[in-house]
């Protein structure tokens, strides 16, 4: 009797959906993912990822038109024959992102800190950063991309680059620097007023206390959300491949154009997941250790 | 009398809050001179207003003779002659000890790297932290830190030092190797005016003593006669008080 009603609440808080699969299985092989919602919640998360993934594969391996769509997406011949020119438009494409990122970078810190300067002198520069940052973040990047990058050069001005590709990138600097200069204010805003007060109280002029006290702390501050951007940067990229510039995306379609077979492109996804991927896991990663840093000196 | 510094009939106001209302004070070469007065009567404004990291409404303030409360001054100047530390110690958590303390000297005072090093790790020798020069902020204790961010303010060779409270955060056990940096100042000669908590380190040290209430100094004078007799009742109220918390 006793022994019953031992056994028996236990069971009840093993019975359900996925707990005997996962006994038998991996466990724990997501703890520490969810370690907030314990392991019962990841059991079921585990469980319930696996059940969609299950149905999922199902419906689409019995559909009619699978093994027609198979063929036109994953054909390992095409893969095989569009790889070598899509990898090598692919490196303009990571050519244009770092070029893109160092002006981001730089540009958008200037944004920022002529947003946080103080004093009346500077209002027309402080409500200058203002309205282009509104401006650049209302826009979506593509449009932009489409009315400088076919606007500009139509105007035929004289010693203007007429080049879409450079159009592209000063898109993607324009719109982004919007955003990243907002991240740098948000770290120069959490830089403690007493910092700016101890330099200025050692002499140090606006300029002096910006660049020694408090930009190397509010960058500091702010590299994760600079990666997240950069991980985003690196795809949006792509997007130039609408004014015809031959970055992977482009040269993936002139490949499906040219076979009437989709692989090109499945092609080019990977490639930008081979580089997005651990960027990601970086960021990630980092940001988990400069917090523990954090919390550890907070002790 | 030469005075160091001199406050004439100061006002400062926040919003429509009067902080001070008419402080006329005057320190003298190698005077020390303590604030005392209940929180929030108006002790850290006056230095702040002092090192012009506030602005003043009415009256003036004379540095050296030159009044030092007009548009034309340049604030950068006068605190290369006035140094400040405050309650918290401020020091910048992304440099080392040595990179505290030579910055001002290196970017203000235009001294170069080695005569900027050798001469803070001669001061950071002095005072107990040979040992802690390349050492970052978050590795010290808070007495360090307070003696750090002394060092910080001297190594500019400032001809008066502003200290608020820099006590006031500091653990009790902690309290008098900070005291003893402010005591080797004295026997050097620096003139100080400072704001404290420390009633009997005040009456130790002090040339004189003022008692600030609702901004205004109610009375003055040297410490023997402000803590043994004092006249007005509002002081000898914030004296027993003092005395009954167990820092007198
Ligand atoms: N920047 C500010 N804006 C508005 N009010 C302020 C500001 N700085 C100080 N005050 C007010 O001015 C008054 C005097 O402040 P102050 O810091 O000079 O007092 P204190 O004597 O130094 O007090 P404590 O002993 O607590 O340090 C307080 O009422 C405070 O709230
Ligand atoms: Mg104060």
């Amino acid at each position: 009797m006793t022994d019953t009603d031992n056994r028996e609440p236990a069971e009840a808080i093993e019975l359900p959906a996925g707990s005997r699969f996962v006994a038998s299985g991996s466990p724990g092989l997501f703890n520490g993912m969810l370690s907030q919602s314990g392991s019962r919640g990841a059991l079921m998360a585990f469980a319930s990822t696996i059940l969609f993934l299950v149905v999922a594969a199902v419906i689409i391996l019995n559909s009619d038109a699978w093994p027609k769509v198979r063929n036109q997406f994953l054909n390992w011949e095409h893969f095989k024959a569009s790889f070598p020119d899509v990898l090598a438009a692919f490196w303009l494409d990571m050519q244009m992102f770092v070029v893109a990122e160092v002006f981001i970078l730089t540009f958008a810190l200037l944004i920022a800190v002529l947003r946080v300067l103080r004093g009346p002198a500077f209002f027309p520069l402080r409500m200058l950063s203002t309205v282009y940052i509104d401006l650049f973040r209302g826009v979506p990047l593509l449009l932009v991309i489409f009315l400088l990058g076919f606007g500009v050069p139509a105007l035929d001005l004289p010693g203007v680059p007429k080049s879409p590709m450079f159009w592209g990138i000063v898109s993607l600097v324009l719109s982004y620097s919007a955003y990243t200069a907002e991240v740098y204010r948000s770290g120069l805003e959490s830089v403690h007023e007493s910092q700016r007060a101890a330099a200025r109280a050692l002499g140090l002029t606006q300029w002096q206390a910006l660049r020694f006290a408090i930009l190397p702390q509010a960058i500091r501050n702010v590299v994760p959300a600079l990666l997240n951007g950069l991980v985003s940067l690196q795809k949006d990229v792509a997007l130039i491949s609408v004014l015809g510039v031959r970055e992977a995306v482009r040269e993936a379609e002139i490949y499906k154009a040219r076979t009437f077979n989709y692989t090109s492109l499945l092609v080019a996804a990977i490639l930008f997941l081979i580089v997005s991927v651990p960027v990601a896991r970086f960021a990630d990663w980092y940001t988990a250790r400069d917090r523990r840093a954090r919390t550890k000196g907070l002790q | 009398m030469n005075h160091r510094v001199r406050l004439e009939g100061v006002h400062k106001r926040f919003g429509d809050k009067h902080v001070l209302k008419g402080i006329d004070l005057a320190v003298a070469e190698h005077d020390v001179v303590c604030l005392i007065g209940s929180s929030g009567s108006g002790k850290s404004t006056i230095l702040r207003c002092i090192n012009l990291l506030e602005t003043v409404d009415e009256g003036a303030i004379y540095l050296d003779g030159e009044m030092i409360t007009r548009r034309e001054t340049d604030p950068n100047l006068v605190r290369q002659f006035v140094g400040i530390v405050f309650q918290s110690y401020n020091l910048f958590p992304h440099m080392n000890v040595l990179d505290n303390v030579t910055l001002s000297p290196r970017r203000v005072h235009g001294k170069s790297k080695d005569e900027a090093e050798q001469r803070a790790t001669e001061l950071l020798e002095r005072f107990g932290l040979s040992d802690k020069i390349l050492e970052f902020p978050d590795r010290l204790s808070g007495g360090q830190q307070q003696r750090v961010a002394v060092v910080r303010a001297l190594a500019t060779e400032p001809e008066l030092l502003l200290l608020d409270e820099i006590t006031a955060a500091l653990d009790p056990e902690l309290v008098g190797e900070v005291l003893g940096v402010i005591r080797d100042l004295i026997s050097d000669g620096m003139t100080l005016l400072l704001a404290t908590h420390e009633m009997g380190f005040a009456r130790d040290v002090a040339t004189r003593v003022c008692f600030l209430d609702d901004g205004a100094i109610l009375e003055e004078g040297p410490p023997a006669q402000i803590f043994s007799d004092p006249q007005m009742p509002r002081t000898q109220q914030f004296l027993r008080r003092v005395t009954e918390a167990g820092r007198l």
